[in-house]
């Protein structure tokens, strides 16, 4: 029982039922699909078929077919690999931090937000894989498995071999997690259905009857759970963010980046997440279940965790100057003066003005505005990881060595393939899983459904 | 848990009222087989006399594995099997060994802790539920009576069942 504030605002409006939550998602994995689906799933499959041209391309010439030279070694594919394991950090974060803080408004958006988690983390690992070359050899390699060299171990020292631990450790975690929130409402979806889509639901959802002692180890299994992931949505980007500031190299080298990659991850995740869900909320009318308060509520996150952000590109700056090195001084003043001074632009007024925009109320609770900022927001996100990667490299040591980065159509390719992949992942969950968890709905309609009220 | 095969169900939709009509049902004498729910009902292990889950030890006996396969696993080949030297580093590195220590840690705490739930709860994909009543998924709560394990006539019961504020009282037999 549970018992608060009058005057917060009701988390599901519309005055629904127990009942018309279960008719309400039900329906949409029930019926066919509207033209509008198919319209998108087929431009995303367009994309993914592309972008598996641009791989074919890829690991058929080998990786001189990326705009890669000998100064800048890394570019596209970090930079993607990095933004999109960002954007993965939304979904855990909100139902694990959300869930030990009992931020009753994650209920409605926690499923998608899961499912989009688990998207994009697989499209980040499509980089770290194909960059080696031969994927199907590196694979192997990244893991301590006896070989033929020795044994000649993998080397527990070096930050990318902890992102290998990181990242499949937060992939599988993120993976049951969500499937546990899943299991009820798959059960619910079988009791309605018939014929052979009875079979399939009932297999996924295990056997589920919804006994009050499953539900009590559910209970206590989603709580431990969300603990164990709190912590691991906050080492995932720290890990990522080792791979730079354990090096030597002027620009990335510094102690705040662990703290500086979180905030920018969880900035640019909600992002993703406003984006995506205002336009499931209109194509499948969940008005009453994502409600604007829920939309600003997110807002608020992407306003603060922007804020961090930007006091972490001026501590950078400061500390640049403050250090006395000249080689870091100079890092800096490239990065938002040199060739690449656009790149530093955009990402100072997508990332840092931007979201201080929601400070106003009317633009917090405007949906057009919400949606222009979310996406604004994360093409601010990948020209930091741009900025941050490509200007602390193209001017090396020495200055013979100076190159500017020049991407290939591969490499755009290879991140189109990786947005096919997102999106086709996303429209099929959207048709085939309950976009919104049912049974959490179902626990808080009576204390904060509008009937109460 | 043993399965019976006759049991009186009694309906509810409100989770409070539910709450108030397991404690009245269960002063009176009669043993409720099980609640089946849409959704988890808080305080609903309290009434009905549940212990709690102790799910949370498996997760950190599991946990505990994890750090010590960790440590035996990076100990073993970078100290033990081919010392050698990276970047000036002990031949024990330990700080260098944390990140992978930890995420081991959580990968199989979570997944042990998952798996012994499953096999507590018998969640498995061909496994064949008993459903009580098909709208125990959708919006009502299902108050379960074995008939065979109450010495009560079913009679008693069932008016137990709707004094406490059933909206239905039904009978369910099993084969």
């Amino acid at each position: 029982m549970h018992a608060e504030a009058v005057v917060r605002k009701p988390l599901v409006t519309g005055g629904k039922t127990v009942h018309d939550v279960t008719e309400d998602i039900c329906i949409r994995v029930e019926q066919a699909p509207a033209k509008s689906w198919y319209a998108a799933m087929a431009v995303s499959l367009a994309l993914l078929g592309y972008g598996a041209y641009a791989v074919f391309t890829l690991v058929w010439e080998g990786i001189g077919s990326w705009g890669l030279n000998k100064t800048v070694g890394w570019a596209w594919d970090i930079t993607n690999f990095v933004w999109w394991v960002g954007i993965g950090h939304a979904g855990t974060l909100i139902s694990a931090i959300l869930l030990l803080f009992r931020q009753r408004w994650r209920m409605s958006i926690n499923r998608a937000a899961e499912a989009m988690t688990i998207f994009a983390v697989i499209c980040a690992l499509q980089f770290p894989l194909l960059h080696m070359g031969r994927p199907w050899i590196g694979a192997i390699w990244a893991l301590p498995l006896p070989n033929t060299y020795g044994s000649l171990w993998v080397n527990f020292n070096s930050p990318l071999l902890w992102d290998v631990f990181a990242i499949s450790t937060y992939f599988s975690v993120s993976l049951v997690f969500w499937y546990i929130g899943l299991v009820p409402d798959f059960a619910t979806i079988r009791d309605r259905a018939t014929g052979i889509s009875k079979n399939i639901y009932g297999a996924l959802a295990l056997g589920w009857d919804g006994a009050a002692r499953t539900w009590s180890r559910y209970e206590t299994v989603a709580l431990v759970l969300a603990g164990l992931a709190t912590p691991l949505v906050l080492s995932v980007h720290t890990i990522v963010s080792f791979d730079f500031a354990t090096s030597v190299i002027p620009g990335w080298h510094t102690t705040i980046f662990p703290p500086y990659f979180v905030a920018g991850a969880i900035f640019s995740g909600f992002a993703m997440v406003l984006t995506l869900m205002i336009v499931t909320r209109h194509v499948y009318k969940l008005q009453d279940y994502i409600t604007i308060e829920h939309i600003s509520l997110m807002n608020i996150i992407i306003m603060v965790t922007g804020s961090i952000v930007g006091i972490a590109y001026i501590t950078e700056l400061f500390i640049a100057w403050y250090s006395g090195v000249e080689g870091e001084q100079y890092a800096f003043f490239n990065r938002a003066l040199g060739p690449y001074w656009w790149a530093y632009a955009s990402m100072m007024t997508c990332n840092v003005i931007s979201p201080q925009l929601f400070w106003f109320k009317k633009i917090r609770t405007s949906i057009a505005a919400t949606f222009v900022i979310s996406i604004i927001v994360n093409i601010g996100m990948w020209f930091e990881r741009f900025v941050i990667i490509v200007t602390s490299l193209h001017r090396d040591f020495l200055p013979s060595s100076w190159a500017m980065f020049y991407p290939t159509w591969v490499d755009v390719g290879t991140y189109i393939f990786t947005f096919g992949l997102f999106f086709t992942c996303f429209f099929a969950f959207a048709k085939f899983f309950p976009v919104i968890n049912m049974a959490e709905v179902k626990s808080i309609i009576k204390a904060t459904g509008e009937k109460k009220k | 848990m043993s399965d019976g095969k006759n049991f009186v169900l009694g309906v509810f939709d409100d989770e409070d009222v539910l709450l108030k009509a397991i404690t009245q049902v269960r002063q009176g004498g009669v043993k409720i087989h099980e609640v089946y729910s849409p959704f988890p009902v808080h305080g609903i292990d309290d009434v009905l006399g549940y212990r709690r889950s102790r799910l949370s030890i498996a997760a950190f006996i599991f946990g505990l594995c994890g750090t010590v396969l960790a440590l035996t696993m990076q100990i073993g080949m970078m100290t033990v099997d081919w010392p050698m030297i990276v970047g000036g580093k002990d031949f024990l590195p330990f700080p260098t060994f944390i990140p992978v220590t930890f995420e081991l840690t959580v990968l199989l705490g979570a997944f042990g802790m998952v798996g012994t739930f499953f096999v507590v709860s018998d969640l498995k994909p061909w496994a064949k539920p008993r459903i009580f009543d098909l709208r125990i998924t959708d919006d009502k709560h299902i108050v379960a009576v074995d008939l065979d394990k109450n010495n009560m006539s079913e009679a008693d019961i069932k008016k137990s069942l709707s004094d406490a504020g059933a909206q239905e009282v039904n009978n369910k037999q099993f084969d």
